[in-house]
């Protein structure tokens, strides 16, 4: 799976696939300026002289952003820049109030770094970061308020971004799923981004080309702005389709900048290499460079938590996860400690699949997140005890589980209260094998003729007059027993 | 009563002190001394009423005897300063009714010490200009006049208004700005002193930027003393401007009088350039020996890039306005001229609002900065840059000040040096090498020409060491004792 080709009408073509995320640094005020950056505020509320380009007004950069980039960089595994260059990139739009945006060119604050992604067979890559710089957000065109006028939020204008830009090391619309999935856990983990992209504080732009393996790298697209993990993938695919085909059909890729529409989950061109501007990049003399000392980053370094990839391997080595299980796990920080939570002096493999089968998926049917989950992860990890020691089956426990999970009670009280407690006790179950024995003689006669499958016939029919209550173990050893197969 | 227009600031503070007139006597003088000299152009808005209003405040607080650092004085505000909620147009069509929402800081700093606004003095648009003519509301005229001649006579630029204002006793003191030249310029035409202190010395949050890496507020007043006062409350760290400097600022009135007993004067050799009045070389030579006089150690030095100065001036300097001009759009403020589409707008906007002068240093800048052009432009200028700063930083190893002339030739008629803008931009030679390397700069006026107009003499010092530059123009200032006063003055008060 990691390394999908594709089939066309001449044979296999491999994608390769970079992305830009541009992740909205979380903080109270923007990069250069002290207005707000909440989100959802009433148009244009949010907008100091200094956003809208007012005359004379002058940047002073947030300090607080300096150290969310370096600190993301060092969650990135990348070399952190003790001197970066804020430029200016020239061009004229109504939602750039200044005709530029400050950003950074030659000299970013963050340089060279990996991460790991995790797929969904278990495996895992390694994808390069190229670097990390710090520039401001535009404000927003709207278009659609009046038939002819078009109106400018500028509330966005000026916000602090973190364009993080990965090596072109994907080779498929999954493996930049998992990469933007990755980066998201970072920064949510790091809190330098809420990584919410539904409130566009986390956009990517993907870049694809196609070539048959081992070729040189193709012709390059960017589609701009894609907004959702699952529009990243539709993107991928759509693009390396089009692509395969207009090269199959004879002609050759033009290099462009293109656009999602999440309508048709097609792309189409926004402008190509020769409608490209010219940016006129050059230092902001607005500015000083950015310098600061190994000193603070090492000051930052000592405040980083436990990342991801960290934790994951860890899940695998002291709790003897999969490496599926411990991703799933980690994919979020309250997942992973609500598991650590519950899975202490418990079964960590059964405590694993408890959380990520029952609880996310009741809690996903109830619409909640896992900050709202009714069942505590202490309450969890009694239940999963229960379980351990015999006192119930994971059957009877999925029924104290939904008991749990819409009233306040232990595991332990609901198991007295309802009296589920598993029997154990060999001569009440082999008591009730027999009279399901008795029952059924025409099934006996059937399975000794070969009809194996009517084993599972007798195992159900005990736990059923059980009550649910029996042992499965011992049914199955006894019923082998006295079958006389197994 | 003295003829209050004419007194300096410091005898102007002493007499309110003392209570020989009031602040609002003294507004009212200058106010009328304004009203009889419009046709010299030097505002573009007149404050009266701002300027009564902080009258009647000062005359409150020195009825209770805190009176401040300037409390009371007349000043212009060039007007390229944000002053809030009153118009600031940097003498552009594009601001034309522009009145923002916030004060900069230097205007802020003169009114936290009493000053009292008289209007927004007239300059080149956006501070682009040598001579006041690329105002789009007219021409300054410089209160001087050649002997027997009465052709009006260009104020110098780009801070026009501002020069002439102070010198034809319009106001008592002036702001300015300075990217080449712009303060010490206008300051040698109009026969006044202008200092442009060191780059970081004064804050430029609030100041219509024409080149940011260049830009630095500075004073005018009729002499050293007075400069130094309007300094004072100028400068100072602003956490609001990323270049400004966190460097404390002394009292510079100390400097004054102080003794240039062995300061080492330094006369840069590269300054003696073909095309220079021969007027302002003897000028020059007094001006040494006026300081050989005093006690001071003359030292040859060399600025061996100065001959490189203009042209790497102007790259940089049209590089940073092309985009720190891209904001006058017609989308959020100042002109729009509407238009068929948002391209059309934009084209009709700038294309009525910018001057011929600013639309030429904004194409000159956008293609310095476009790509194929970068390196052999903008990047090349950057490096030569870099070599100027280096020729003052070893200069100063062997002198603590320079001595040069100001500008090349006294004021020149208005619509001389039009006929191509390079013969214009040569009046800026001796002043744009020392605004490339950020040093503090000063003019003051030491002579008159043959014909009867004011000749200046620059002083250069070491970043953030105005001390010594306002220490050895002291010393120049008390030797020349330049008494002369602008024809058109001398008719009214004789």
């Amino acid at each position: 799976m990691a390394h999908a080709l594709l089939k066309g009408d001449t044979g296999e073509w491999e994608m390769v696939i970079g992305l830009e995320i541009h992740a909205q640094v979380l903080t109270k005020s923007k990069l250069f300026s002290g207005a707000a950056t909440d989100f959802g505020a009433a148009p244009n509320a949010q907008v100091s002289p200094i956003d809208a380009g007012m005359p004379g007004m002058l940047p002073v950069i947030n300090k607080l952003c300096v150290e969310h980039a370096v600190r993301t960089g060092l969650g990135l595994n990348a070399a952190i820049n003790l001197y970066s260059v804020f430029e200016r990139k020239n061009y004229f739009y109504p939602d750039l109030p200044q005709g530029y945006q400050i950003s950074q060119y030659a000299h970013p604050i963050v340089g060279n770094g990996h991460i790991e992604i995790d797929l969904a067979d278990g495996s895992s890559k390694t994808v390069g970061i190229e670097r990390l710089h710090l520039e401001q957000d535009a404000g927003k065109s709207l278009h659609d308020q009046h038939p002819s006028k078009s109106y400018v939020d500028l509330n966005r204008a000026g916000n602090p971004l973190m364009e993080i830009v990965s090596k072109p090391d994907m080779n498929s619309a999954e493996e930049a799923a998992a990469y933007v999935t990755k980066i998201r856990a970072i920064v949510r983990y790091l809190g330098t981004c809420d990584g919410n992209m539904d409130e566009g504080s986390m956009r990517c732009d993907v870049n694809v080309s196609v070539r048959k393996p081992g070729d040189a790298l193709g012709t390059r697209c960017e589609i701009k702005n894609v907004n959702s993990i699952r529009f990243v993938q539709q993107a991928i695919e759509y693009e390396a389709r089009r692509q395969i085909e207009v090269i199959e059909g004879g002609a050759k890729i033009v290099q462009e900048t293109r656009l999602f529409d999440t309508k048709n989950g097609t792309t189409r061109t926004m402008r190509s290499k020769e409608d490209a501007h010219d940016y006129r990049y050059f230092p902001d003399p607005d500015l000083l460079p950015l310098k600061f000392e190994q000193e603070f980053v090492e000051s930052i370094k000592k405040t980083l938590p436990e990342l991801p990839d960290a934790k994951k391997h860890r899940f695998m080595k002291d709790y003897g996860l999969s490496a599926a299980d411990a991703s799933a796990l980690i994919s979020e920080k309250p997942r992973a400690d609500y598991f650590e939570r519950a899975a202490k002096g418990r079964d960590a493999k059964l405590t694993a699949n408890w959380v990520l089968s029952e609880l996310l998926g009741a809690l996903n049917k109830a619409e909640k997140e896992l900050e709202q989950s009714p069942v505590t992860a202490e309450q969890l990890g009694g239940l999963v005890a229960l379980i351990s020691d015999n006192t119930i089956s994971g059957r009877i426990a999925k029924e104290v589980f939904a008991e749990m999970f819409v009233t306040d009670k232990s595991a332990t009280e609901i198991v007295a209260a309802k009296g589920l407690k598993q029997v154990t006790d060999v001569g009440a179950i082999e008591k009730i094998v027999d009279d399901v024995l008795r029952a059924n003689p025409d099934k006996i006669a059937e399975y000794k003729s070969g009809k194996d499958k009517l084993f599972g016939f007798f195992v159900g029919q005990v736990l059923k007059q059980s009550g649910g209550k029996a042992n499965p173990a011992i049914v199955n050893d006894l019923l082998k027993a006295k079958l006389g197969k197994g | 009563m003295t003829n209050l227009t004419h007194l300096t600031i410091k005898e102007a503070l002493t007499g309110l002190k003392k209570k020989d007139f009031t602040v609002s006597e003294l507004t009212a003088a200058h106010i009328k001394a304004t009203e009889a000299a419009r046709h010299l152009n030097c505002y573009i808005t007149e404050t009266f009423d701002v300027a009564r209003k902080q009258s009647k405040e000062s005359d409150a607080r020195y009825a209770k005897g805190d009176g401040r650092l300037l409390d009371g004085i007349p000043i212009a505000m060039k007007d390229l300063f944000c002053t809030e909620g009153i118009q600031t147009t940097a003498a552009s069509k594009i601001l034309k009714g522009f009145k923002p929402p916030y004060e900069s800081t230097v205007s802020g700093n003169l009114f936290r010490d009493g000053a009292v606004m008289l209007g927004k003095a007239n300059l080149d648009e956006f501070a682009m200009g040598s001579s006041n003519t690329t105002s789009a509301y007219g021409n300054v005229i410089n209160p001087w006049r050649r002997k027997g001649d009465d052709k009006p006579l260009v104020p110098g630029g780009s801070s026009g208004g501002s020069a002439a204002a102070v010198a034809a006793r319009l106001a008592m003191g002036a702001t300015g700005t300075d990217t080449g030249g712009s303060i010490r310029q206008p300051a040698a035409f109009c026969g006044i002193t202008g200092i442009k202190p060191t780059y970081g010395r004064c804050s430029r949050f609030g100041v219509v930027a024409f080149a940011s890496s260049l830009d630095q507020p500075g004073a005018f007043a009729r002499n050293t003393e007075d400069c130094a006062l309007l300094l004072q409350s100028m400068a100072g760290f602003d956490p609001k401007d990323s270049t400004s400097v966190n460097c404390p600022v002394p009292d510079y009135t100390q400097f004054l009088g102080q003794s240039v007993k062995g300061l080492k004067v330094g006369m840069p050799r590269e300054y003696r350039i073909d095309g220079t009045s021969p007027e302002i070389i003897k000028l020059w030579e007094s001006g040494v020996q006026m300081m050989r006089d005093a006690g001071a150690e003359i030292v040859d030095v060399s600025l061996p890039h100065t001959k490189y100065a203009l042209q790497t001036y102007y790259v940089i300097a049209p590089a940073e306005c092309s985009s720190n001009l891209a904001r006058y759009d017609g989308v959020r403020f100042g002109l729009r001229v509407e238009g068929e589409n948002l391209i059309d707008m934009y084209e009709k906007t700038r294309a009525a609002g910018f001057g011929k002068e600013v639309k030429r240093r904004i194409l000159i800048g956008t293609y310095v900065l476009s790509a194929g052009y970068y390196d052999a432009y903008y990047n090349k200028a950057r490096r030569v840059r870099k070599l100027i700063w280096q020729d003052f930083t070893e200069a100063y190893k062997k002198c603590d000040v320079l001595l040069t002339p100001t500008a090349p030739t006294a004021a020149f008629a208005i619509g001389d040096n039009m006929q191509d803008p390079v013969t214009m931009y040569l009046n800026d030679i001796f002043t744009i090498p020392a605004s490339m390397a950020g040093m503090p700069g000063m003019s003051l006026p030491v002579g008159l020409s043959s014909d009867g107009l004011p000749l200046g003499l620059q002083l250069l010092g070491r970043p953030f060491d105005e001390g010594t530059v306002f220490k050895a123009a002291h010393a120049i200032e008390k030797a020349a004792n330049f008494t002369a006063l602008p024809q058109t003055l001398l008719s009214k008060v004789a």
